[in-house]
């Protein structure tokens, strides 16, 4: 019983401030137009500014009216989330931080706050706190559906530029009739080793390789568990009938597989990938003439 | 005497002797009975007309597992035993990776590309080869 009076009453704050916000629509928007937030990001206009500020209010007021004031899911919000989401981009490409920009959405409670208490002047001291309260929360929200919107961005970019450097990353080149190798470039881990072994693999059956180089000038560092990606990838072409070979490892990285132990004694190993491919072009017979040297035949 | 009857039809692999080598060629699932049956027809196979080398070609199997792995590494023990050479051809890159990641490296056991590379491997003269082995090339 209590427990419904209270939310009674909740409902009822909620509302009055949410009918405050729209009442005020003009104020407040004027006001936040000169908070650092919105005048960073619209240095075009003020006019421009003012309007992002009513579109935010507006959707402010919907939220405490729908008395969905923690509500990060709330209808209101997800109108301006495009335009939060477009806000904080330009912010963070001017170089804020996440702390930075949730200094700035905190810096608009004050002004809403300050108008909100002259509003309620004379009204009982209860009521009074009570507004400020949920206002309070309100403004929290909205901190974090800001805070959100940026991570989100943020995490899709990220996945986005993971999916390209896979792609781009792992090139199978086929060097000559026979012989294919693949330039590893930087950091391997699971997954990457993963992809580089399935292309090497699948290139070896489209290309009837009999040998595969895998050229590893371009890793900066190799521990244990890259060192046994390489083994794996070796082994499971070796069980397909080609044969491995691992190319550009450079002196501080041959001391590094000595010092950690990694016994590397089943792969063969080239100092660069010319002279993996010269390998393996002996090992399938085939000959290369430089024909300066031998210099007799007219063609 | 007659072979042993299996449980499916299709079950017994053919064992192909092509000059002096045994070519085995399996198909989709190979079941564990049949593939000890397998390895005791290529031992007596191998005696029956002496060969000296044995190619099995599982470009066809999509999946082998560790039952099967160790088939194979055992085919090629025994007949390394009867003086010959064990070549598996054709594994696909899924299969190829499923067994490293089991663990299974088969180090004893010689790999070719296809039934043709296995063929040269075991015996360069058995084989009609397009190019000779010398030759000069342009990249």
């Amino acid at each position: 019983m209590a427990d419904h009076e209270a939310a009674g009453e909740r409902n009822s704050s909620a509302q009055e401030v949410g009918e405050f916000l729209r009442r005020r629509r003009e104020q407040i928007a004027q006001r936040w137009a000169d908070e650092t937030l919105f005048r960073t990001v619209f240095t075009m206009s003020r006019d421009e500014a003012v309007e992002a500020c009513r579109a935010v209010v507006e959707a402010l007021a919907a939220v405490a009216v729908a008395d969905q004031v923690d509500n990060l899911g709330a209808a209101g919000f997800i109108a301006v989330r495009d335009q939060l989401g477009r806000m904080v981009a330009s912010r963070t490409r001017t170089g804020a931080g996440s702390t930075q920009i949730a200094d700035e959405v905190a810096a608009l409670r004050t002004p809403v706050a300050e108008l909100l208490r002259s509003e309620l002047e004379g009204s009982p001291s209860g009521r009074t706190e009570e507004c400020s309260v949920t206002l309070t929360a309100l403004m929290g929200t909205l901190r974090l559906v800001v805070l959100e919107t940026a991570l989100n961005a943020g995490q899709e970019l990220i996945d986005r530029q993971r999916l390209q450097l896979l792609e781009v990353a792992t090139p199978v080149i086929k060097l000559w009739d026979g012989v294919v190798a693949v330039p590893l470039i930087g950091t391997l881990d699971s997954a990457r080793s993963q992809v580089v072994m399935e292309s090497l693999l699948d290139a070896v059956v489209s290309q009837q390789a009999r040998f595969a180089i895998l050229d590893i000038t371009g890793v900066p560092t190799v521990d244990s568990l890259v060192a046994q990606h390489l083994m794996k990838t070796v082994a499971a072409a070796r069980l397909m009938g080609a044969e491995c070979i691992v190319s550009g490892i450079r002196p501080a990285i041959a001391q590094t597989i000595v010092h950690l132990g990694i016994d590397l004694g089943s792969v063969i190993t080239r100092a660069s990938l010319a002279d993996a491919l010269a390998y393996a072009l002996h090992e399938q017979g085939s000959v290369v003439v430089d024909r300066n040297r031998t210099g007799t035949s007219a063609r | 005497m007659t072979g042993p009857i299996h449980g499916s039809p299709g079950a017994h692999v053919p064992v192909l002797k092509l000059g002096g080598i045994l070519l085995v060629t399996l198909q989709g699932e190979l079941h564990d009975r049949a593939a000890e049956q397998l390895q005791q027809d290529i031992g007596e196979a191998i005696e029956a007309s002496s060969v000296t080398g044995v190619v099995i070609d599982i470009s066809g199997v999509e999946i082998v597992d560790s039952f099967l792995g160790r088939v194979f590494a055992e085919i090629a023990a025994q007949a390394k035993l009867l003086a010959a050479q064990t070549v598996v051809a054709g594994m696909r890159p899924a299969v190829a990776i499923t067994l490293v990641e089991l663990g299974l490296t088969l180090p004893g056991l010689r790999t070719a590309l296809d039934a043709q590379q296995a063929m040269l491997m075991l015996d360069p003269a058995s084989v009609p080869v397009p190019h000779s082995p010398v030759r000069r090339e342009s990249p």
